[in-house]
């Protein structure tokens, strides 16, 4: 007896028309952002980032947005897709409500500099201050620093972080106080801290204990919702606050 | 640059709870504000606080009090919840359920709440039927 083989249909994919309304805002002729609006035919498959390219390449050379890789690595083509941080490459037409024009912004927050980008100098800047780099103690192994698996387990999650900035720039705190360290600058922290390799923990500690430091994270879990990389980043700092208030990393 | 042109960001519950924390938080300390002065005039003068608290009886105040409960309610058991969040492992991952579960408690609490609240009130308006 021979089983039946059931082939599955492919699904014929249909282009539909979907309407993109882009916040343009172009530093030598305006002196306030704008909404520009697009029409393209696209299948459910395609990516914002598809359309962005396509707009670009065969409506408007002069819309202006940043990508590298295109496939959720790069960290490039964080924006603002129907309200809500997304990667543009991450983000398929079929995942949008395309009966109402999608709206495309910059990320907010930090300054815009052209269309969809914006300087991304104070995110980094942010990064940077939290010494998001191992600092050992001791001598030099001769061999590799040994670490055992639940111990990785612990810092797992942050070290999928690819700096995108989605996070930060969704933080409801970081939009009205840009002194605030944001999400992102927390997870690479909390991805050091809590390394057994790691001998700065305390130092990033006291630098995440200051004023403008976890404490002023007001659990919207906006960075949570928003990050790309599925990092639970309001843990994250729950996670540094308890080591503060504890002391116990 | 920054500009107002723009959509509201679309959080979802965490979000919303946090402006709702803020906004009840205002309105409580504003109460505690007006009520520290109130009082307060028990001292100055005994005739103009029986004056002030006359005025409290009114059907309007008696709504206002009622807004006064929902929002220390609230505020209250949002309270919890993050309290929960920042010091229960399972807090972050369980905000969302915890978010329905304080407005669960919410209702449950205020529907009897009001009834009783504005009793009197609306015996007052429009007659007892005892
Ligand atoms: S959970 Fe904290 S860091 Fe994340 S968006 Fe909310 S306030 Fe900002
Ligand atoms: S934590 Fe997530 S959202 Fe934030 S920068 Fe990293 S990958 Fe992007
Ligand atoms: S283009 Fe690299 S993450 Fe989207």
């Amino acid at each position: 007896m021979t089983a039946a083989v059931v082939v599955p249909e492919t699904p014929v994919l249909v282009a539909s028309d979907v309407t993109f309304k882009i916040r343009r805002f172009n530093p030598e002729v305006d002196s306030e952002p704008h909404y520009e609006t697009y029409t393209l035919a696209l299948y459910p498959t395609d990516r914002v980032l598809d359309a962005l390219s396509r707009i670009k390449g065969e409506i408007d050379g002069s819309l202006t947005f940043r990508r590298s890789c295109g496939h959720g690595i790069c960290g490039s083509d964080a924006m603002r897709i129907n309200g809500r941080n997304r990667l543009a490459c991450k983000t398929l037409v079929k995942d949008l409500d395309i009966t109402k024009p999608i709206s495309i912004e910059a990320i907010q927050g930090l300054p815009l500099e052209k269309d969809l980008v914006v300087d991304m100098e104070p995110f980094f800047a942010a990064y940077r201050s939290v010494l998001p780099f191992l600092i050992p103690d001791g001598h030099e192994p001769t061999k590799e620093r040994i670490q055992s698996a639940e111990d990785r387990a612990k810092f797992d999650d942050g070290t999928k972080c690819i700096l995108c900035a989605c996070c930060t720039t969704s933080c409801p705190v970081y939009w009205t106080d840009d002194q605030y360290f944001g999400p992102a600058a927390i997870v690479a922290a909390h991805r050091f801290i809590f390394d057994s390799r790691d001998a700065a923990a305390e130092r990033r500690l006291e630098i995440l204990n200051e004023k403008e430091g976890v404490w002023r994270c007001r659990t919207t879990f906006n960075c949570t919702d928003a990050c790309p990389r599925g990092i639970e980043i309001t843990q994250a700092i729950a996670e540094v606050k308890k080591a503060l208030i504890f002391r116990r990393v | 640059m920054t500009s107002k042109v723009g959509t509201l960001y679309r959080g979802g519950e965490g979000m919303w709870t946090w402006v709702l924390h803020r906004v009840t938080g205002v309105a409580v300390f504003f109460f505690l504000f007006v009520h520290v002065l109130d009082t307060a005039l028990v001292r100055v003068s005994p005739n103009s606080y029986d004056a002030v608290i006359a005025t409290y009886k009114t059907p309007i105040v008696n709504l206002l009090e009622v807004g006064l409960v929902g929002a220390v309610l609230f505020h209250a058991l949002n309270g919890l919840r993050i309290i929960l969040i920042d010091f229960w492992s399972k807090g972050p991952r369980l905000q969302r359920q915890m978010t329905w579960v304080i407005a669960a408690i919410w209702f449950v609490v205020m529907i009897p709440g009001v009834y009783f609240m504005l009793k009197h009130t609306i015996q007052t308006i429009f007659g007892s039927a005892a």
